[in-house]
This record gives structure tokens, sequence and C-alpha cells, in this order.
């Protein structure tokens, strides 16, 4: 609101309408509210630091847990649902700026399409969640995907490289079923990681007995996915609640309710639009990229 | 929003026949459950909170009853050794719920809540706080949150301490989950809270009052809130883990599944020590508040103290590592946050040279709020002194998990967040209520509390110096002596709080009409009608120096403080004093 943008007599009254008592102006009343909003996203993002540090924790102490866990996750899915994200963040960002000019058909439109992206999101962490909970690729005594030929996990491919690449069973991790769409034959032995033969200092032996049955999975591999499960269910539950908030936007914008002279909700949903976006951002390289 | 002012306007030929406050504006039960009136949040914030400090203190005279005999007084066994283990559980879950209850549902939000929704927006001659609906939200937060540690005590108490350290929160069989997601909702109640003030600070100050204009209470209610912002999310989704850790089984903080449980207290003491400066920065404001007022002095170093406040916050943020001394943290580790330790002290002890400062030649008038403010100053002190011993790498190596460390926090939980907030209820509590209490039982009730305080918590730092070890439900007969002074102490102190509260209900019907500026207070919230109007001023207020007290005089007309045309030879000497 900062810009310029031309208001009118009518838009002005309508400002005047969505005026609280205890502001003097709507410039005063927008402005706060968006501080708040910034505060609030900065709150947000403290939330998922305390899951950070975590990750960094234990990223530090169990280095082979995340090498040799990371190859399960399946980047594909990761990078279409980021590109899916940044796609939702422009419409978004175009609804924003659709209601501040008035344009309120442009406004539905695009609100719509990032409530399309957001559901598209969800499906495909979906159908990943699915195949990690088929294969056992799950938190803590959850933990138990059965091993192959050669210490090899059997079908560990997830999202949406299993629809599309449909790797032999028993076959190789997701990651290397992609790079085996371009690269035929090309496959990187999990030989090259070695079993880590102590777990740290100051934590306790894992009482996991997967580890014994396959020598080249290092102790405590659950830990990473109880990591992968609350980063990402944290921000799925985010995902879900941006998408009903802008539910509540569409049909508020259908009713005609937003132009230049009132638009503050679009904008701070926006905003929170832009964080959700924006931990995705992270999450990917630091989840599905790691191997 | 619109409608509210709609109904203002509506009602305004009526009220002006009798004169309208916030009490009377409104008198169906749901006008004060569904209100967005700052000032009522405010004072269900305070019946709140005060219940639950009631309960709390049930629990406190319960644990010194116990300990009144070695063997342990109300829960003690049979002869064998089982028996013993399950009445002494019973203690433990006593102790925890007064922890956790006047931790999370009395010291954080207590001043925030109560006062600082009160006062706030009065001192800023705002009309209301900037989210008026999420600080309603926030209330009902803290309300839920509250009921469901209430639940999970009828349920099966737990029995962790306040800290809920892994892995054995893991492992009791105690409904752990039901009171953490209890203290998670407070948490969320808090940051918005937090949220709602700062935006409040920086965007309804009036034209006029730059920041160093501001009552120094703001300045600290800001420093509060910026903590509660920064670090509530912190222990938000720590409680998340742990309840991840007892549904799911997930794994991050329970050793037995490769997780570490250092990192919980990492966590954990990353909000609880900044948490223990969400307690006292708001005390300290008011006392900052209470002191000029009462020395007719302008306040000694504004500046010093409005940036201390900050400068607490911020180093606070620094410091948790000197809770884990003993568990693991590496020697370079400790030191350097023992060293953070005692930085942190500087800025407490610059606010309290400055009140002294204040005090120094002023014309100290000894009401109620100023007793207990320099109660505060000097139970804050001992409290503040006995931290920094305990800051000291070697010391704490010793006096770690003692009854020294209980001793140290009571003094600065109770005889500073506590008693600050004692000393602001007093003070604003003739703009609250529109009520004098009666000022002589008021002053012999701080004097006991006074006492009552000391005894309790002094044998405490001796017997801990000693080597008492804290939170166990017996011990060596070598302690009795201390012990059965503390337990004298406490119940001196429940004889001052129940006076306490029969002056304060006395008031509400039987006390004397408080004048608008009983004290002679300099700001704003002193220039409205007690207890305020709905809009909370009748005409827009002038924003001047909130400690010139050189134009009030006392009117014995109106029993309270009046402005007069302020002299003009008057205005050199204050100026230069400061």
């Amino acid at each position: 609101m900062s810009e310029a943008i031309a208001i009118n007599p009518t838009e002005e009254q309508v400002a005047r309408d969505h005026l609280a008592h205890h502001f003097d102006t709507p410039q005063q009343q927008f402005d706060a509210g968006t501080l708040g909003m910034w505060m609030f996203l900065a709150t947000e993002m403290l939330l998922f630091s305390g899951l950070f540090c975590a990750y960094a924790e234990f990223r530090a102490t169990h280095p082979d847990v995340f090498r040799y866990a990371g190859q399960y996750l399946d980047p594909v899915s990761g990078l279409i649902n980021a590109l899916i994200l940044l796609t939702s963040g422009l419409t978004m960002a175009l609804a924003v700026r659709f209601a501040q000019t008035g344009k309120r058909f442009a406004l539905s439109l695009c609100l719509a399409l990032t409530m399309l992206g957001g559901v598209g999101f969800l499906a495909i962490h979906a159908k990943e969640y699915f195949d990690n909970g088929q294969a056992k690729l799950l938190w803590g005594t959850h933990y138990a995907p059965s091993v192959g030929p050669n210490g090899k996990p059997v079908a560990p491919v997830t999202g949406l490289t299993a629809l599309v690449a449909r790797p032999k069973p028993a076959a190789s991790p997701g990651w290397q079923s992609l790079k085996s769409l371009g690269k035929a034959g090309f496959v990187v032995s999990h030989s090259a990681i070695m079993p880590a033969s102590v777990g740290p200092s100051g934590v306790a032996a894992s009482q996991k007995p997967a580890a014994a049955e396959n020598p080249f999975q290092p102790a405590n591999v659950q830990v990473f996915f109880g990591i992968y499960f609350l980063m990402t269910g944290l921000h799925s539950l985010h995902v879900i609640i941006g998408i009903i908030v802008i539910g509540w936007l569409l049909i508020r914008s259908l009713r005609g309710e937003f132009g230049p002279g009132y638009n503050a909700p679009v904008v701070y949903v926006g905003m929170y639009w832009g964080v959700v976006d924006m931990v995705w951002m992270f999450l990917f390289p630091l989840l599905y990229l790691i191997h | 929003m619109t409608t509210i002012t709609g109904n203002t306007m509506g009602h305004t030929p009526a009220v002006a026949a009798k004169p309208d406050n916030y009490l009377t504006h409104g008198k169906t039960i749901g006008s004060w459950l569904f209100t967005l009136d700052h000032k009522r949040i405010g004072i269900m914030y305070l019946i709140t909170a005060l219940l639950a400090f009631f309960i709390g203190g049930m629990l406190a005279e319960v644990i010194r009853t116990q300990l009144l005999v070695p063997q342990g007084l109300i829960f003690h066994g049979t002869g064998s050794v089982a028996s013993s283990y399950a009445a002494y559980r019973y203690y433990n879950q006593v102790f925890t719920l007064h922890g956790i209850i006047m931790v999370f549902l009395v010291l954080i939000p207590i001043i925030p809540g109560a006062l600082g929704n009160f006062a706030m927006p009065l001192m800023l001659g705002a009309k209301d706080v900037a989210f008026p609906k999420l600080n309603l939200i926030s209330y009902y937060l803290y309300l839920v949150g509250a009921i469901l540690a209430i639940v999970s005590t009828v349920l099966g108490a737990v029995d962790t301490g306040w800290t809920f350290y892994t892995p054995f929160s893991i492992q009791t069989e105690s409904y752990v989950v039901v009171m953490v997601l209890g203290i998670f909702l407070v948490g969320f109640s808090s940051i918005f809270t937090g949220i709602n003030f700062m935006v409040t600070i920086h965007k309804l100050r009036p034209p006029g009052m730059s920041w160093f204009r501001m009552p120094l209470f703001l300045w600290a209610i800001y420093s509060t809130s910026l903590i509660q912002v920064a670090a509530t999310p912190v222990v938000g989704i720590t409680f998340v883990l742990l309840m991840m850790e007892r549904v799911m089984g997930i794994g991050i903080f329970n050793p037995a599944l490769g997780g570490n449980p250092v990192l919980f207290q990492e966590f954990f003491w990353f909000y609880s020590h900044p948490a223990v400066y969400i307690m006292i920065l708001p005390a300290m404001g008011i006392v900052s508040e209470i002191i000029p007022t009462f020395s007719r002095k302008h306040i000694f170093g504004y500046e010093f103290i409005a940036l201390s406040s900050l400068a607490i916050a911020l180093i606070g943020f620094l410091v948790w590592g000197h809770h884990i001394f003993v568990n693991g943290q590496s020697a370079e580790l400790d030191a350097v946050f023992s060293f953070l330790t005692f930085i942190v002290a500087v800025p407490s002890a610059i606010k309290v040279w400055n009140w002294l400062a204040t005090m120094y030649k002023g014309a100290i008038v000894l009401k109620t709020p100023m007793l207990y403010v320099l109660s505060f100053i000097v139970l804050f002190t001992i409290g503040g002194l006995t931290g920094v011993v305990l800051g000291a790498l070697s010391e704490d190596v010793v006096l770690h998990d003692t009854y020294f460390v209980v001793g140290h926090f009571h003094y600065v939980m109770m005889g500073g967040t506590l008693i600050g907030f004692i000393a602001g209820m007093h003070y604003w509590w003739p703009k609250m209520f529109g009520r004098m209490y009666n000022e002589r039982i008021a002053q012999w009730t701080c004097v006991v509390l006074f006492i009552g305080i000391n005894l309790t918590f002094f044998p405490q730092l001796v017997v801990g110096a000693e080597g008492m070890p804290r939170r166990y439900a017996s011990y060596l007969p070598v302690y009795q002596p201390y012990m059965i002074a503390s337990t004298i102490g406490a119940y001196i102190q429940l004889v001052a709080f129940l006076s306490m509260a029969g002056y304060l209900m006395h008031s509400l019907f039987y006390g004397k009409k408080a004048p608008m500026n009983p004290w002679g207070g300099g700001s704003l919230e002193w220039e409205t009608a007690s207890p305020p109007p709905h809009d909370n001023f009748e005409t827009t207020p002038s924003v001047g120096d909130p400690y010139d007290y050189s134009d009030l005089v006392f009117d014995p007309a109106v029993n309270g403080y009046v402005h007069i045309e302020k002299p003009v030879e008057s205005l050199a000497p204050v100026t230069a004093t400061h």
C-alpha cells in the first residue's frame, strides 16, 4: 500500500468503513497489521528453527545416517513440489496486486490457482508419505525396511519417480532411478558408505535390530526419518492452513469485498504464503539433496 | 469494530446522565466474555492468574508442610522402601504442579496480561491495543491452556518437575501430553500478546510521544514482548517434539531410539532462561514507575533504565547454557556461558543504582506501592547476587540441584516478579476499580509479607550451601531447623496473602471512591477518570514528560493530585537535577 494507487472517493469511503475505532487512519491500521504479520511470520520461522537446530545437531553427530537415509527420498518429487510452490507464490503475489488494483476476476482466479498449487503439493507429498509407510521408512521403532541382497533396501523408491520409472522390485533407491532415467546403467554403489561401527559419544547405542541385518546401514537411521517427518509434517500443516485461509479469501473475493480501498487480508495472507514457500526452499535441499 | 463505535455513539445520550465507565459499560456476562476492551481483558487475566496463584500457593504450603519433619509429614511410607516410593511420588507431583502453575500460569502472564493490558494503552493515550480481537484470543488460549493443565492433574498429575527433562518425561506414566499441550497453548497466548503489545507501542504512540518520552513501564513491556515473541516459539516446537515422543515415539530426545536428551535441555532453557526475564522485566518497569512517583522526583538515568531493559532482553538469550553446566556441556562452552551470565547482571545493577539515585534526596512517600517497591529492591538484590554466585562455574558445580538454587530463584521470582506485580496492582488498583483500599492494613501486610518471604527463603540458601538437595521428599535430620524456619515463613506469607485478599475485596465494595490521580503520577493513565470510561479518554490527553511532577499538587478536596499552572521558576531546578 505504500506505493501510491489512485483511490477514488468511493474507495476512500470503503477504507474508512473498515477502519477500527482505535486507529486514526487506514494507513496506520494497515501498517500496524503489516508489522504484526511480519512479527508473526518471524515466530513461525522460529518455530521451524527448533527443527532446523535438531537437524543440524543430528547431521553433525550422525553424518553417516544422513548420507545413507537421504537416498531413500525422491528428489524429483521434491523438485516438482518446489516448482509448484514457486508458481503458487507467483499467483499469490499476482493476487495481491490484483486486489490492490481492483481487478476482481483476476484476483479470484489467482487465489483459486494458488489453492490448486497447494492441493497439488499436498497430493504429491501424500504419495511420498504413503510410499514411506509401505516401505516402513518411518521414525523410531516404526523404522523397519526389509533388506535386500548386498544390504540394499527393498523398493524404497518413493514419490513420483515410483510412478514414472517403475523400477524393478528390490531395486536401488529413488535417486538412482532418477539417474537411470537419463544415464542407463549408471549406479552408484552403496558400498561407498561405510557402516558406522560406533555411535557418536554421548548418544546411547541403537536398539534397532536392522543394523545387525544390514551391514551397510549405519545405526540410528530412524532419527533421520523422525526429523524428516517432523519438518515436512509441520510444513504441510502450514500448507493446509494456507489453503483454508486462501479459500476464505476466495469466498470474500467472489463477494467483491476487496479493492483498492480494502485489501489488507489478501496482503497479509500473501506474506504468509511467501514464508510457507520459502520454508520448502530450505527443506528441499536439506532433506532431498544431501546424498 | 464499526459496530462497537456505533454502540458507543448510540449510548452516549444515556451515558451523559450517569458517568459511565468500562466496568459499567455493558452489564451482561456476554459483554465480559466477548469484550474487546483491553481493560476488561486485563481484569479477566487478573482474576484467572490470581486463581492460579491461589492453587499454586496452596501447593507450596503442602510442600512446606511435608518438609516439617525429615521423613515427611504428609507423604511418607509405612516403613518399606516400596511404600515410601509410592508416597514420595505424590510429593513429586505436588512440587511439579506448584512449579508449572506458578511459572506458566502466574509469573509469565500475570504482569503483561493483567497490568500490561490494563495500563499500557492508557499510558499511551490510546483507545485500545493494536489488535483487540487477537487480545481476546490470547486470553482464551491462556484460559484453555490453564484448564488443560488442571484436567491433566485430575487424570494423572505430572511428576517430572516443571522442566520436563527427557527421557523421564517420555517414560513416566503421568499425563505429560495433556499438560504439555496446555502449556503449548499458554505459550501461543504469550506470543500473541507479545506481538500485540509490540505493534501497539510501535504504531499507536500519540503524536509527541517519542520513544524516549515513553513511560519506562512501556519500555519494559516492549522488551518483555520482544522475548516473548523471539523465545516462546522455540519452546513451542520443543513441547510439540515432546508430545510427538510420547504419542508417536519420534525419537529425537529419546536415547533408546538414537535421540539426544541433552538437546531437549538446550531447547528448553533457550526459552526458559529468557522466560525469567519475561517475568522480571515488567516488574522492573513497575518499579521504575512507582519510585519517581512516590519520591516526587524525576527518574534518574531514564535512558539507562530504558536501554538496560533491551540489554537484558538481548543478553538474556545468550546465557541458557548456565543451566546445564554439569550435564555434559564442554568446559569451553561452560566458560563462555559463565562469562555471559556475569554480563547480564550488569544491566540489572544499572537499574538498581538508578532507582536508588532517584530516591536520593527525594520526598519519599511510604505508601503501600512504594513499600512493596522497597521490598522488591532488597529481595531482588539478594536474588540477583545469589544468581551471580550460581553463575560462577566452580560454585555452580557444588550448588547445582541444591536448595541454594531454590532459594535463589524464589528470591527473584517471588521477591522480584511477584512483589513487583503486587506493587503494580496496588498502584493501579484505584484506577482499575475506582476504589481505595485500607492503606494502614495494606502497609502492615507488606511488612508481614516481607518478613515471611525472608524467613522462607533465606534458610533455604543456607541449607542449600550446606548440601541439601532440592526436590527431595525427605532429608537428613541435621537440616530440620532450617526447614522448620522456612515452613513458618511460608505460613506467615499465607497470612499476609489472606489479609491482602481480604482488604482488596473489602475495598471493592466499601472502599473510598478513588480520585483521578491518587498518587500524583505523571503518565497519561492518571489523566482520565478512575475507573476510565470505555473509550479511555474523554478528550485526547496532551503528552508531556511522564516524570515531571512540578505542576502536580495534592488537593485535599478531591483527595488526589491535580494540575496547577506550572510555576516558571520551578522548571529550572527540576531539569537541572535530571
